[in-house]
């Protein structure tokens, strides 16, 4: 298939926050700073190319030729754990402002939907390698774009004089909820399987 | 109380502009038009239009007393949104879809965010999108205009019965006469089939089918244009979204004519004007600066035509106002003026804090 279309089916039409609803966890807890939704975003990138190379990798020279492809839920979690165990020690060494503003939310990736979902995707849709590495990038810029997005919107709605009974999340949910709509536009712009 | 001598801080003169005098304004701006879409549908829009409005006022009313805020009915906000949404509805549309849409505008997209000025999606467009995703059939059956003949445009008329069938013409179950829109029939057969529109006269003057709002053209930029010449609003925003739809359907255009429809095609039809000038341009939900307004009425121009030439919708004016909504936080980050006299290295810290 095109990669074209398969980065921006990822990004838009199957946008993995607004329009498959994966990755909320962080959507809604990181989102209240655009800096802050800016290093989530290369978080989760630098996790779903790691993670979707090397599960892509797994599957088809360890889980096929063994014939254990059962075992597929199981060992992704653990690939995507470890990976993202990395990534947190890498960033606590390299970065420690960045790591105390991700703080909890770095180990979320851990046992995140939309990183486990983009590795179970990857297979069952049967891309090859380079299908791979453009999924996983057109994802994460989609996931990236609708944080930044949100957080934009966020940061505006502080000053907002909001009724007290839709302070904070339910606000939040309801903004969520508008933005998929205005993403729903978006549907059918590029062939989905 | 003996107001000779004012005794405040200044500004002291008042140029008389308020919010309900601007959202009256714009109310009679776009009346023109809604009263040309009654000529031409009939019952079917008046009902459509005057609930709509109702509708909108009564929640706005209702909300206003369940979060304890001050009642907001005079300044207008309310009518204008009801009005524009209806502008944006099927002539015919059950009315108590109307009203699940006017709950949406007022209560969704606007009351819970705090009211009128603190919303950041334009209610309108929102109750609009809403309607078009949970109820796909009523909101896309398109009665043609009174004194229709078979066709319409090439495009067989077909009779519906209440439940969206289609029954034999003539029979006693007929509700309504229904044909596909331009844009339906572009996005369905490619620019063939419309390829002698932009030459007739009709979808100048509005003579075609559509949302209430979609059909009369020229109505529309007079409107917009004397709200231009009032400096209700800016020609930032309708220049920009307009030109670069004209920009995408003439390159389109020029390179494939069979399979894209022409520039005077792509303006006339559809919400093209009626978005441009009356839904982009809400204050609330547009950019504060001219650079990042400009910003913003090309993004929505191109969204509406990828929207349109490409996505699974056959127009894409509202979803495409709805997306850049959400950009105009970033879009303000990075357009706003430098502070007069701030030295570049601290600028880059401090512009965005």
């Amino acid at each position: 298939m095109n990669i074209l279309i398969i980065v921006l089916m990822a990004m838009l039409t199957e946008n993995f926050v607004l329009s498959k609803f994966l990755g909320i966890c962080p959507f809604l807890g990181v989102s209240r700073r655009i800096s802050t939704a800016l290093g989530m975003s290369m978080a989760v990138l630098f996790v779903m190319l790691v993670a979707s190379l090397l599960t892509y990798a797994i599957h088809i020279h360890i889980l096929l030729p063994l014939d254990v492809s059962y075992l597929q839920t199981i060992v992704f979690i653990l690939v995507i754990a470890s990976t993202v165990q990395l990534t947190e020690m890498a960033i606590q060494k390299l970065s420690p402002g960045l790591y105390d503003a991700l703080g909890i939310f770095l180990p979320l990736i851990t046992t995140n939907c939309a990183v486990l979902g983009i590795a179970v995707l990857n297979v069952d849709r049967g891309y090859h390698l380079l299908e791979v590495l453009f999924f996983a990038l057109g994802a994460a810029a989609g996931f990236g774009l609708a944080l930044l997005l949100f957080a934009g919107l966020r940061e505006t709605m502080e000053t907002a004089d909001i009724p007290k009974s839709f302070q904070g999340a339910a606000i939040a949910l309801v903004t969520a909820g508008i933005l998929s709509l205005a993403f729903m536009g978006f549907s059918g712009l590029a062939p989905t399987s | 109380m003996d107001r000779t001598l004012i005794i405040s801080s200044s500004p002291h003169a008042h140029s008389g502009v308020t919010t309900p005098r601007i959202m009256w304004t714009v109310v009679g701006a776009l009346l023109p038009a809604a009263a040309f879409s009654v000529y031409l549908f009939g019952l079917a829009a008046l009902t459509v239009l005057a609930a709509t409005v109702v509708f909108c006022v009564v929640a706005e009313g209702l909300a206003g007393l369940a979060f304890g805020k001050p009642l907001t009915l005079k300044d207008g906000s309310a009518v204008l949104t009801g009005l524009i949404l209806a502008m944006t509805l099927p002539p015919g549309l059950p009315l108590w879809i109307c009203a699940v849409g006017a709950f949406a505008a007022i209560v969704v997209a606007k009351s819970v965010f705090g009211g009128l000025g603190q919303n950041p999606f334009n209610p309108a467009m929102t109750g609009r999108v809403f309607l078009l995703i949970a109820f796909p059939g009523p909101m896309t059956r398109w009665p043609v205009p009174s004194g229709t003949g078979d066709t319409l445009f090439g495009a067989p008329v077909s009779a519906i019965d209440a439940a969206g069938a289609a029954v034999p013409a003539g029979s006693a179950g007929v509700d309504a006469i229904t044909a596909a829109t331009p844009l339906g029939l572009l996005s369905e057969q490619g620019a063939r089939a419309v390829d002698t529109l932009s030459s007739g006269i009709e979808i100048y003057l509005g003579q075609i089918n559509g949302s209430l709002g979609e059909t009369s053209g020229i109505l529309l930029l007079v409107g917009g244009l004397f709200l231009m010449a009032r400096r209700i609003i800016s020609w930032h925003i309708p220049f920009a979204f307009l030109g670069t739809m004209a920009l995408f359907a003439g390159i389109t255009h020029a390179v494939n004519p069979e399979r894209y429809a022409d520039i005077p095609f792509h303006l006339f039809t559809g919400g093209a004007i009626i978005g441009a000038f009356f839904m982009a341009t809400d204050y609330v939900t547009s950019p504060l600066f001219n650079r990042g307004r400009i910003l913003f009425g090309a993004g929505c121009g191109v969204l509406t035509m990828v929207i349109r030439l490409w996505g699974g919708y056959p127009e894409g004016v509202s979803f495409a106002v709805l997306l850049m909504n959400a950009c105009v936080p970033m879009i303000n980050n990075i357009t706003a003026p430098k502070k007069f006299g701030l030295q570049p290295s601290a600028a880059q810290g401090g512009g965005h804090a």
